[in-house]
Formats: C-alpha cells, structure tokens, sequence
C-alpha cells in the first residue's frame, strides 16, 4: 500500500499530490501539481503550489441513497472546512432525493492501492479456483448444495 | 523508465482495444490527457456560462413555478460545470487553473452560449434545442474511455432530460396561447435552429481532432452523424409544436440513411468561437466580475477554515464513521 499522495503510473507524466482513489467517479486527484519523475510508492506530502496556496482542498463524497445500502463514491469538490464540505456536497449530489446520508473524506486521507503493483498485488487469488462454488463440479444434481 | 513507459502504452492500448475504460492513475499517452483536459474543461466552461443565458430570465419569469423551475435548472448548469471540472482535475489540471484561464479569455466554452435570450420564448427553444443537441452529444459520452468523464456525464445526462422537457413545455403553452406569443415561440426557434446544429461542431472534412477522438473511444459517433439524429428528431417535435423549422431543406437520405439539412454558417461559427459573437464580451466579463466579487468570500471561509483546524477534528463532520 502507498500514500494517498502518491504519483501516476510511470512517473514521467506530470502528477498530482493529494492524488487518491483510483477508481473515483469524478474526483481523485489533489489541487497542486507535484515534481515530475518522483517514483511510485514513494510518498509525497501534499503541498499546495505557492500561486495556488489559497486553494480549497479537495474532499471525496460518499452518499448512501438509502437505508441498508452502503456509502458509494458519487464525485468530489472542494470547500474550506469539513462544514462547508458537507453542506456543499448536499447541493452538488444531492438535488433529487438521491441520499439519506453523506460522507466527506479529505481526498489527501485516502489511501490507495499502487496501480504499479497491480499484478503483484491481486495476483493471490489467480489459480485458488477452489475458492468458488463452481470448482466443485461433481455434485452437480445434488439438490439444495 | 523507457520499459515501463513501453508497458503503459501496452496497457492503455489493450484497454481501449478492450473498450475498458482508463482511470486516472493509469498510464495514458500525453496526447489522450490533453485531449481530454482539453475537452473536459471547455464542456465545464460551457456550462458555466451557460447559466448566464438563462439566469437573465430568473427575474422576469411569468410565473412563481417558471420562476422555481428556471432556478433549478440554472442550478443544474453550476452543478455539471462542477462535476465536470471535477473530472478534469483528475487529469491533474488545477482547478484554479482552469478558472484562470476561463476569465482570462484564454479557454473555450460553447459558442451557442454568446448568443443573446432577448425573450421569454428563448428559455423554451433553449432547453428544447440547446439542451436537446447537447443531450445527443452528451450520451454516447457516458461511454467516453475516461472512467471519471463518464461518470460525470452519466449523472448530467440523468438531469438533463428535465431541461429539455421544460423548454418544450414553455415552447407547447406559448405555440397554443396568443397570436403574439406563438409568434414569440416560432421567432424564438428561428434564431436558435441553426446555432443549435452548429453546436455538434464542424462537418466530419473540417474536424481533424475527431478521428483521434474517435480511435481512443472518447467520441463515439461524428459530428454530421450526430447532427443528423437530431435533425431526425426535431422534425418530428416540432410538429407537435405546430410550429416549423426554418430550413426548407431537411430531408431523410434514403442511401446515406441520414437526415440532411440547409447550409448552415459556418463563417459566423468560427467568428463567435474566436470571440466576435454578439455576448462574448459580456459573458466573460460577467464571469470575471463574479469571480471577484467572490474573492472575499473564499478568503474568508479559508481563513475561517484554518482558525478553527485547531478544533474540529476530521471526525467530527461525519457522525456515521466506521465500516461502509
């Protein structure tokens, strides 16, 4: 795992501190670009830009759009306080009815995985079939199994 | 470094030959997040100034409920520049940035949204045509490559279905009220026709970015082919209205299968898109002062914000902690 600040894929690309969740339905990344070519995995304190210093920060909003159901991820803004955060996430996400709930996270909070280490990572998983239902086959007929 | 950039390039080829779709921290080639910012933020600019437009009719609405309903849908306009400057940040583009480039005259918006709304009739044609041509391009964007993109427009086409219906509902009840008023609703739509086709963009020969586009799955369909539909669906609607387009050259292609349409022109497009439209200066002007007015403000609460840091813990806001 790495810092939610942590940089793009091949670190060549110009990259965002505060950068986060990798799979944020709008948001994800922080205000400030950061150096180019700092490495994956290694953390970056997120550092507003000096023309930028007076930036809002970014916050990650999660809505639960009813009872029993989980927060999900609907996008993100920014705001000055968690206060402000809340409310603004009410007005942005929330014009029709669509939450009960809502979460606001500072996006430079969140921690990811490291896209890099993709394979290495999620690859426990690859050749445990045993760990599915289906790799029993031969009670195939058997009823109520 | 040249490996993995190799391996990146391979990646992002096999998930758009896979029409996968490509999230932000992934590898992607310089060209694609260009593109990408580019397009993202001058679809977020349009709709941006886009509340200009029609905010102008908040006051003098004929109705409470027009009035309520107006106000909404402006409100909507603020909310899909929002998600989409949202989206484009995640390309690493400051949202500062972006801004500063708007009121600086830098940036691009939508051309459509520097022509003036001289009558109550034009909230009509606007949410039919303006908002009818942007839903036909904004659609086929919900299956843009770029995850965060096609989220946003998810949720913006989910809420712009509303601004169509209303603006026909305006056009239906002025169409079937006074001698005047129709004439209100059909002046209204012979000045937004055109501009409203143009907002596809240029014919497929003048638009060399669209190929790239398309081979990198952000667009889905051409210009002239969405221009087309929407040609094919205005004919009809406007027959409800009782009311007619002014293009006596609309006709259904039977070989190329494709609605055609009159000339439009294309001259008065690229005048209006490099700032010589009749509301350019006005609309960038208007942003500009609000974006200044607003200084204050947003020093305040930031500096609000950083008085009370000291006190208000991260948790505090969020009373329902703990496992999603």
């Amino acid at each position: 795992m790495t810092g939610g600040s942590t940089t793009g894929d091949d670190g060549s690309v110009p990259v965002t501190a505060g950068s986060t969740a990798p799979d944020s339905a709008t948001g994800g990344t922080g205000t400030a670009p950061t150096a180019a070519g700092t490495t994956a995995g290694q953390a970056v304190i997120p550092v507003a830009a000096p023309a930028l210093a007076a930036a809002w920060p970014l916050w990650e909003v999660f809505v639960r759009s009813s009872r029993g159901l989980s927060h999900v991820h609907a996008g993100s803004l920014h705001a000055p306080d968690a206060d402000m955060a809340v409310r603004n996430a009410r007005d942005l996400y929330t014009r029709r009815n669509e939450g009960v709930s809502l979460w606001v996270v500072p996006a430079s909070a969140i921690i990811a995985s490291d896209p890099d280490a993709k394979g290495r990572f999620f690859e426990s998983p690859q050749g445990k079939d045993y760990r599915h239902a289906t790799y029993y086959t031969k009670s195939e007929g058997v009823k109520h199994l | 470094m040249s490996g993995e950039t190799m391996s990146g390039q391979e990646h992002f080829d096999a998930l758009i030959a896979a029409d996968a779709r490509v999230e932000p921290r992934d590898w992607m080639p310089e060209g694609y997040r260009k593109t990408l910012v580019r397009q993202i933020s001058q679809h977020a600019h349009s709709e941006i100034i886009g509340m200009q437009p029609e905010a102008n009719w908040i006051t003098r609405a004929p109705s409470l409920k027009r009035k309520a309903i107006l106000m909404a849908k402006v409100q909507d306009e603020a909310g899909h520049g929002l998600y989409l400057y949202s989206a484009a940040e995640t390309l690493g583009t400051p949202r500062d940035q972006m801004t500063a480039d708007l009121i600086a005259g830098k940036a691009r918006y939508s051309s459509i949204f520097n022509y003036p709304t001289l009558t109550w009739a034009d909230m009509g044609a606007i949410g039919w045509l303006v908002d009818g041509a942007a839903i036909c391009n904004q659609v086929p964007l919900c299956r843009a490559s770029y995850g965060p993109y096609g989220r946003a427009m998810v949720r913006i086409c989910k809420e712009e279905s509303f601004h169509q219906r209303q603006g026909f509902e305006i056009l239906l009840e002025l169409a079937n009220g006074t001698a005047a008023q129709r004439d209100m609703a059909q002046d209204a739509i012979n000045r937004w026709y055109a501009p409203s086709l143009m907002m596809f963009g240029p014919p497929d020969e003048d638009s060399p970015n669209s190929r790239q586009s398309m081979a990198w799955n952000i667009k889905r369909f051409s210009n002239d082919e969405l221009r087309s539909r929407f040609v094919g669906m205005i004919v009809e609607q406007v027959k409800v209205l009782g009311l007619t387009l002014p293009d006596t050259d609309i006709r259904y292609n039977e070989e190329t299968e494709r609605w055609e349409h009159g000339p439009l022109d294309w001259k008065e497009f690229s005048e209006v898109l490099a700032g010589r439209g009749p509301c350019n200066s006005q609309r960038l002007a208007r942003r500009r002062e609000a974006h200044e007015d607003g200084a204050w403000v947003r020093e305040a609460a930031a500096a609000y914000a950083a008085r009370q840091a000291g006190s208000v813990g991260a948790g505090a806001v969020s009373n329902e902690t703990g496992a999603a």
